[in-house]
């Protein structure tokens, strides 16, 4: 088994424990490249099928291009899917710095979804290379009830025995993907052949490198057009991949703030 | 299906765990890594400089690890985490470890699958506590490599006849736990001495810097040659199909195959290897996640164990196992727990603490209880057969951890293999239920608790907890008291009101509370229990769920209602030791909740105590509706 092999093993085992112990478990489609990649490997995981609903908490504010794209896949891929709305930003906390704010719109809308669903488990694709912050998580991660996330008194997580629901109210975040990183996500991408949103390629000099609300996120500079002509980019690339994320670079703590909420 | 070019294969990365003991630069030391190896992403360096100047440091490499704004304020790292690292063509993934004493459970968390271990000791200091908690701990996850980096030897002037005097200190300490130091390197986090580059202040220094003994750490071995061992994850219905899923933690699969399905001892051939968007596959090794179908088509269940016929796994109710405790309290001989083991899950309870490991000197001793974040070796004694293999370090099996009813997982347990029958009176083997407190809590709309009332004799906590009784009774709460009146007619008739014995009131009526609320009960408690200590014990006893409600009255109002003629009796003398009048009663200083009787009615405080007791035990309709 090469690196990829592994990877993939350890979150088809991590999506079948989600399966197994969460009820009702749900995953994010934010339908950028890892949510893609993780919905894939639900279907290796589940045998071509996704036994789960998927759900696209909608800003209102994506790129055109992914919302054609969710359309499409949702018929190609005989997808179950739930989608919920995000409050308007007058009505978040207006202490956050602007682009943080317009982000936690996402949370509201989230966490709106998780109370009206009643939801026991919520897949979401983040990983710990990403950002910081999102190294020190679990992969299976409880909020309390007021969908918080309790950096300091985190459950103890090794040998592959998880978090279980134990209390009124607490819902599981399922995090498959913690471990892959940005370059891993890639080769898997070029090995499978999984689609996406052609945002990610160069077009006149700009490509996306992470997506997000088009207000928020914006382009780097790159002429890699393909698949293969982005590894070999990111292979010698140095900037962070959230660079062209705002919310990240406001103040020091602004993502640790929005993730202590509930934040992905 | 896809017609991409095959990337070029990679081997997965070393994950390499870094310890020590707080302060001796396990953070320094990965900053300096990742900075003299060109791992840095561009910016970081530049926002490492900038929050150290914020703070009105020079460079503080730590702070590239210690991101979140908790740590850097506290400047101590919290959690475990990890960053990936290259050297060369091979990657590594570094899992930092906190120091601190309180966070093990985060340290386990990041180092439970390292394949090497850094063991940082401050080459002036030499090994401390956490040094050997942490080595102790590298022993029983079963790292086989580990590098001591003797660390700020700029501090003792590079002299080579000091660190050698450490060395040979920490060289006998990890003896003693037979592990095999693959190396030591002296070292400066800080000056990078040794880190990435040779040392030109060490001449007399002949062996591989960091970076090069890193380099040296052998691949993980492989689990595909052990006999197979496939716990079953989870049974699917697909269509028409049924699909039995789980990962091969050792050995291989074939088509074909006859297997052994867990303790029913079924024998099923493997009819075919199923999966979506792969070649057809026909074998399966250790470390991928399957599915298979059986023929004939029996039904396991998660947590069966597949084998082949004639390598069979060790059968046992009762295991030796060592333990590494997580909880803040001690552990006890004939406390309950479940076993997870891989996918099963085991009701099993501790039949014997066998010995604890001194952390002063590593050395084990005969021990009544495991201290919090303690080592030992014990026995678990399950109500059924359990099938497993000893844990051995390079495999993923054979080591299950401890959950308690609150589902909270309280131990590590590496097992070592089967226990022989244990005899005589000290041996007990308690039955504990198998119903979680949740799936109670679910059944009934709420929780049990311990609602511990206590105050001056005549204070009203009898009167209180009927009235409160008889309001959550009637809606629909399963509630009982525990009056202290009626305990010394019965369980307690043996007991007088000496200081030992009114301790041992207490601890009767706080076990037999906890039973009732381990059932689901609310159960109010109204007890003088006068001593805080004594409170203290009841709330030790009890666990979650207990709560302190102080009954306040003045003396003069409870001297004056006496419903019992006691306080008149004590004035008179015919009674001695009484609260209030010649024994002491210490109001607590927080208590949960606190009942003025001199001012508020009856009705009133039984309304505030029913609606307060309401508030902490009763379910959200959420949680009602999903039950």
């Amino acid at each position: 088994m090469d690196d990829l092999d592994q990877l993939e093993a350890q979150s088809i085992y991590i999506l079948r424990e989600a399966y197994r112990n969460l009820k009702p478990l749900a995953m994010l489609w934010s339908l950028g490249k890892d949510s893609n990649v993780m919905l894939w490997l639900a279907r290796k995981a589940f045998l071509g099928r996704v036994p789960f609903p998927v759900m696209h908490v909608d800003t209102g504010k994506k790129f055109p291009e992914m919302y054609r794209f969710r359309d499409e896949y949702v018929r190609k891929w005989n997808l179950d899917l739930l989608l919920g709305d995000c409050p308007p930003v007058e009505e978040i906390d207006p202490t956050l710095p602007p682009a943080a704010r317009s982000a936690a719109r996402k949370t509201a809308g989230l966490a709106a979804m998780i109370e009206k669903y009643s939801l026991e488990g919520v897949i979401a694709g983040i990983r710990r290379d990403e950002q910081a912050t999102r190294a020190k998580e679990r992969v299976f991660s409880p909020r309390g009830s007021s969908h918080k996330w309790d950096v300091r008194n985190q459950p103890p997580e090794f040998w592959d025995q998880y978090a279980t629901p134990h209390e009124e109210g607490v819902h599981i975040r399922v995090h498959p993907l913690l471990s892959w990183r940005e370059i891993d996500i890639w080769r898997y991408i070029e090995r499978e052949g999984i689609p996406l949103v052609d945002l990610y390629f160069s077009k006149n000099g700009l490509r996306y490198r992470s997506l997000g609300d088009q207000d928020i996120t914006s382009p780097i500079e790159s002429d890699a057009a393909t698949v293969a002509e982005v590894i070999a980019e990111l292979r010698t690339s140095r900037t962070s991949e959230r660079a062209g994320r705002a919310m990240d670079h406001e103040s020091e703590d602004a993502f640790e703030r929005l993730r202590v909420a509930g934040y992905l | 299906m896809s017609n991409v070019p095959a990337a070029a294969r990679q081997d997965a990365a070393t994950p390499i765990v870094i310890v020590g003991h707080v302060d001796h630069g396990k953070s320094t030391l990965i900053g300096r890594l990742l900075h003299d190896t060109d791992n840095l992403p561009e910016g970081r360096v530049a926002q490492i400089v900038e929050s150290s100047k914020k703070r009105g440091l020079k460079v503080e490499w730590s702070f590239l690890l210690d991101s979140l704004q908790i740590e850097r304020d506290q400047g101590v790292t919290v959690d475990s985490t990890r960053i990936p690292f290259r050297l060369g063509d091979r990657e590594f993934v570094i899992v930092d470890a906190p120091g601190h004493r309180q966070f093990l459970r985060n340290m386990i968390t990041g180092a439970a699958d390292a394949e090497a271990a850094v063991l940082v000791v401050d080459a002036a200091e030499g090994a401390q506590e956490q040094t050997r908690r942490h080595a102790m701990l590298l022993r029983l996850i079963g790292i086989r490599h580990v590098i001591v980096l003797m660390n700020k030897v700029d501090l003792l002037d590079y002299d080579p006849a000091r660190i050698a005097e450490t060395e040979r200190a920490v060289a006998a300490l990890l003896k003693q736990l037979d592990i095999e130091v693959s190396l030591f390197v002296p070292a400066s986090a800080r000056e990078g001495d040794n880190i990435a580059s040779r040392s030109p202040h060490m001449g007399w220094y002949q062996g591989p810097t960091l970076t090069e003994a890193l380099a040296l750490v052998p691949a993980p071995s492989g689990r595909a040659d052990l006999p197979l061992r496939l716990p079953v994850q989870d049974v699917y219905r697909f269509d028409t199909k049924r699909v039995v899923v789980g990962r091969i933690e050792r050995g291989r699969v074939k088509v074909g195959d006859s297997l052994v399905i867990g303790t029913h001892g079924t024998v099923a051939r493997v009819a075919s290897i199923e999966s979506w968007h792969t070649a057809p596959q026909i074998s399966a090794v250790a470390g991928q996640s399957v599915a298979i179908t059986l023929e004939p088509d029996v039904i396991p269940d998660r947590g069966d164990l597949l084998h082949q016929p004639g390598e069979t796994p060790i059968r046992a109710a009762r295991i030796r196992s060592r333990l590494f405790w997580l909880r803040q309290e001690p552990l006890r001989v004939g406390e309950s727990f479940r076993l997870r083991l891989g996918t099963a899950e085991h009701q099993v309870t501790v039949a014997s603490i066998d010995s604890v490991v001194r952390l002063d000197d590593l050395t084990e001793h005969p021990a009544d209880h495991v201290p919090p974040e303690g080592f030992a070796e014990i026995t678990l004694a399950a109500s059924e057969s359990i099938l497993f293999d000893a844990f051995a370090p390079g495999t993923t099996d054979g080591r299950g951890v401890l959950v308690d009813r609150h589902q909270r997982i309280v131990g590590g347990a590496p097992l070592i293999g089967p226990a022989a029958i244990a005899s005589g009176t000290k041996a007990i083997h308690p039955t504990d239920s198998t119903v979680s407190l949740w799936d109670r809590a679910q059944a009934r709309g709420h929780r049990g608790g311990v609602f511990w009332m206590t105050g001056l004799p005549g204070a009203g906590k009898s009167t209180l907890a009927r009235a409160a009784e008889s309001r959550l009774f009637t809606q629909g709460i399963d509630v009982s008291v525990l009056d202290g009146d009626t305990l010394r007619a019965g369980l307690c008739a043996d007991l007088g009101f000496s200081e030992e014995d009114r301790t041992e009131n207490v601890r009767r009526a706080a076990a037999v509370a906890r039973i009732l609320a381990e059932t689901g009960q609310v159960v109010l408690v109204a007890l003088i229990s006068p001593r805080a200590a004594d409170r203290d014990l009841a709330r030790q006893i009890v666990g979650d769920g207990f709560q302190e409600i102080f009954v306040d009255a003045d003396q003069t109002v409870c001297e004056a209602r006496d419903p019992k003629g006691l306080y008149a009796a004590a004035r008179a003398g015919r009674i001695s030791g009484f609260t209030g009048i010649d024994a002491p009663y210490e109001a607590p200083a927080n208590p949960d909740l606190r009942l003025a009787t001199g001012q508020d009615s009856v009705q009133d405080a039984a309304g505030r105590l029913a609606s307060h007791i309401t508030g902490a035990v009763v379910l959200g309709d959420q949680s009602r509706q999903r039950s």
